[in-house]
């Protein structure tokens, strides 16, 4: 029987002397996902991989791998495999020594390591490569090798710490789109840390956003960009990322508005529930540059901003102005004719609200 | 252009100087080594021998019995060779990669043994051979060599080890490897250039000591070869130069030969090259 979730958490908290790496982890990992771990650096994501992967003790909770409690388990009773940001091949044996290591401290037959080694590597099309020494090898096919590892042994479950991010740009898309269709072929559960915010959206089937060891959001990669939680997912979500602007909720006969020096925004009934919840008349808004457009002529509820800087990105403009001292971001069509300096007219046409104190989300 | 020219020569020329310096002496071994004992000491020297005899190569085997010094001496630094890697390298990994407690402590022992001059240890090491029972026998040479030997290397491995990506302990261990196998399958093959070092400055000093060597054994069969170099000397004032040098040149060869063997781990290797791009 498959069971549901591959991997448990169940209120995990690491720490290193004093400082909590992971605190309080409590997560659930379908089996045959792709998993993204996210976040900025000392979050704690590779903790928490290195915690699955037995590198780091469990002190505080429980992991379950495919039902099992694995706190105390050697890494390699554990299922896994691992890639490491820098492929960690062994130096000094050759390609097919490092993919067949690892079976040959199980104890696996000759004959049985010969074909699967073969197999990965006809996998990940790296079969000439088998006699080479790592030294030998170009980074794109070292990183192939370091999967081929991986795979090989055919683990429960792939953790992949930053695995990408020492290539080239033009590379790291290519191989991002290769991991994603092995994933797929393979069907294993994957759990994948990374800083990007790009990678976590295009390979996650869920995405665990982590700051400071605390888990801020879990979802589709869909729902953190849409439905953000508070502004740090809101923030850290999307790229350019969204912008924040500080202003009042202000009521006048019976009806409320979102007050700035620059603007006045009546705000609907709907937003209106969601902010008599709230205590404090402080609150901060946040827009997409997605969702804010330029408009023409006389629109309601439109905002003139001055156009400081427009960069140019091929597809797309990005166009910068400062509101109220808030930097503004937002796009710009290609055939947009707008100047540097120009004024223009902007239209909200979907805003977030959060609250300034705790920075959850209201709206 | 001028200038240049003679600032170049001048480079040549302090070279060339330092060449000298450096194998004249050696030069001047291998020489006198095929001079015949009445032109040893003549004045002005022969830089090159007037009547070259082979003979003092044999003569140093049959007055004294160099060919037991050669061997003890063989016995005695292959036995450090092999201690002193082995130990030093153990322990430096477990210094660099293993959380240990009282790590700083042990850092600080080793730190004071190298610090410790050898000539302060010469009686208490005497008075405990004794007790052992191993004045005189070659597990009396070998093992406080290995002691004292040890700090230096140990210290090598240990940075060495620490600079290994520590990713590459996490794979071996998730390949299935104990600490054990970490430290034989990857980080002993990945550290020959090290053991290369160490070998050298081991071999080098089991096969120089006389101090120690001289004060642990007794016998002429117990003797080893810088001892035995020794022994050549007739008396306080007459020294049989031709057969020294013999005795010396041969010595040598066992030197350089260890060298010309373990030449290509001196050349700068790949060894992290496993890791990133």
């Amino acid at each position: 029987m498959r069971q549901v979730n591959k991997i448990v958490f169940e209120n995990v908290t690491k720490k290193f002397g004093k400082v909590v790496a992971v605190n309080n982890l409590n997560l659930k990992v379908k089996n045959g996902k792709f998993v993204v771990l996210l976040g900025p650096s000392g979050c704690g994501k590779t903790t928490t991989l290195r915690l699955i992967a037995g590198l780091e003790e469990v002190r505080e909770g429980n992991i379950y791998i495919g039902n099992r409690l694995v706190n105390d388990l050697e890494p390699k009773e554990r299922g896994i495999a691992m890639v490491f940001q820098d492929y960690a091949l062994y130096p000094h044996m050759k390609v097919f020594d490092n993919m067949a290591f690892g079976l040959r401290n199980l104890g696996t037959p000759k004959e049985e390591i010969r074909k699967k080694v073969k197999w990965a590597a006809e996998l990940l099309q790296i079969n000439d490569l088998l006699d080479r020494k790592p030294a030998q090898l170009s980074g794109g096919q070292k990183q192939r090798v370091a999967v081929g590892r991986a795979i090989v042994r055919e683990p429960e479950v792939f953790l992949m710490d930053e695995p990408l991010s020492n290539l080239d740009a033009k590379l790291r898309v290519t191989m991002r789109r290769e991991l994603h269709k092995l994933q797929r072929k393979l069907e294993v559960t994957t759990l994948y840390v990374t800083h990007d915010q790009v990678e976590a959206m295009s390979l996650g089937d869920q995405i665990v956003l982590l700051r400071d060891g605390t888990v801020q959001q879990i979802g589709s990669p869909h729902d953190l960009y849409a439905h953000p939680k508070n502004k740090f997912v809101a923030g850290f979500i999307g790229a350019p990322a969204m912008n924040f602007l500080e202003c009042d909720v202000v009521e006048k006969h019976g009806r409320f508005f979102l007050c700035a020096d620059s603007f006045i925004l009546p705000l609907n009934q709907k937003i209106k529930d969601s902010i008599m919840q709230v205590s404090e008349p402080k609150i901060v808004l946040g827009v997409r540059p997605d969702d804010i457009s330029i408009v023409s002529g006389k629109q309601k509820n439109a905002i003139q901003v001055k156009i400081e800087v427009i960069e140019s990105l091929g597809a797309e403009n990005l166009a910068y102005s400062t509101m109220d001292g808030d930097s503004l971001v937002f796009k710009l069509e290609p055939a947009s004719k707008v100047k540097v300096g120009e004024k223009v007219r902007i239209l909200f046409e979907k805003i977030h609200l959060f609250d300034k104190n705790t920075e959850n989300v209201i709206y | 252009m001028r200038k240049r020219v003679i600032s170049r020569g001048l480079v040549y020329a302090v070279l060339i100087i330092g060449v000298i310096a450096m194998l004249g002496p050696f030069y001047w071994m291998i020489s006198t080594s095929f001079k015949p004992y009445g032109e040893t000491g003549r004045f002005p020297p022969t830089l090159i021998p007037e009547n070259p005899t082979l003979q003092n190569y044999t003569a140093v085997f049959n007055i004294l019995p160099l060919d037991r010094f050669i061997l003890n001496t063989l016995i005695v630094a292959g036995s450090i060779l092999v201690g002193t890697i082995f130990l030093s390298s153990l322990a430096g990994f477990a210094l660099a990669r293993l959380k240990l407690r009282g790590k700083t402590v042990i850092f600080y022992g080793l730190l004071a043994g190298l610090m410790t001059p050898l000539l302060l240890l010469v009686i208490p090491n005497l008075v405990m051979s004794f007790h052992l029972g191993i004045f005189n026998t070659h597990l009396g040479l070998i093992l406080p060599y290995i002691a004292w030997n040890l700090p230096i290397p140990t210290f090598l491995m240990a940075s060495f080890f620490s600079a290994m990506p520590p990713s590459l302990e996490d794979a071996a261990r998730i390949d299935g490897c104990s600490n054990f196998k970490i430290y034989y399958k990857i980080m002993l093959p990945l550290s020959k250039p090290m053991i290369a070092t160490v070998a050298i400055f081991t071999w080098l000093y089991g096969w120089d000591e006389l101090m120690w060597a001289l004060t642990v054994t007794s016998t002429t069969a117990m003797r080893t070869f810088p001892v035995g170099l020794t022994m050549f000397q007739a008396g306080p004032y007459q020294m049989y130069w031709n057969l020294i040098t013999a005795a010396a040149t041969i010595g040598f060869v066992f030197i350089v030969g260890l060298f010309l063997a373990l030449r290509k781990y001196f050349m700068p290797t790949g060894a992290i090259a496993g890791i990133k791009g």
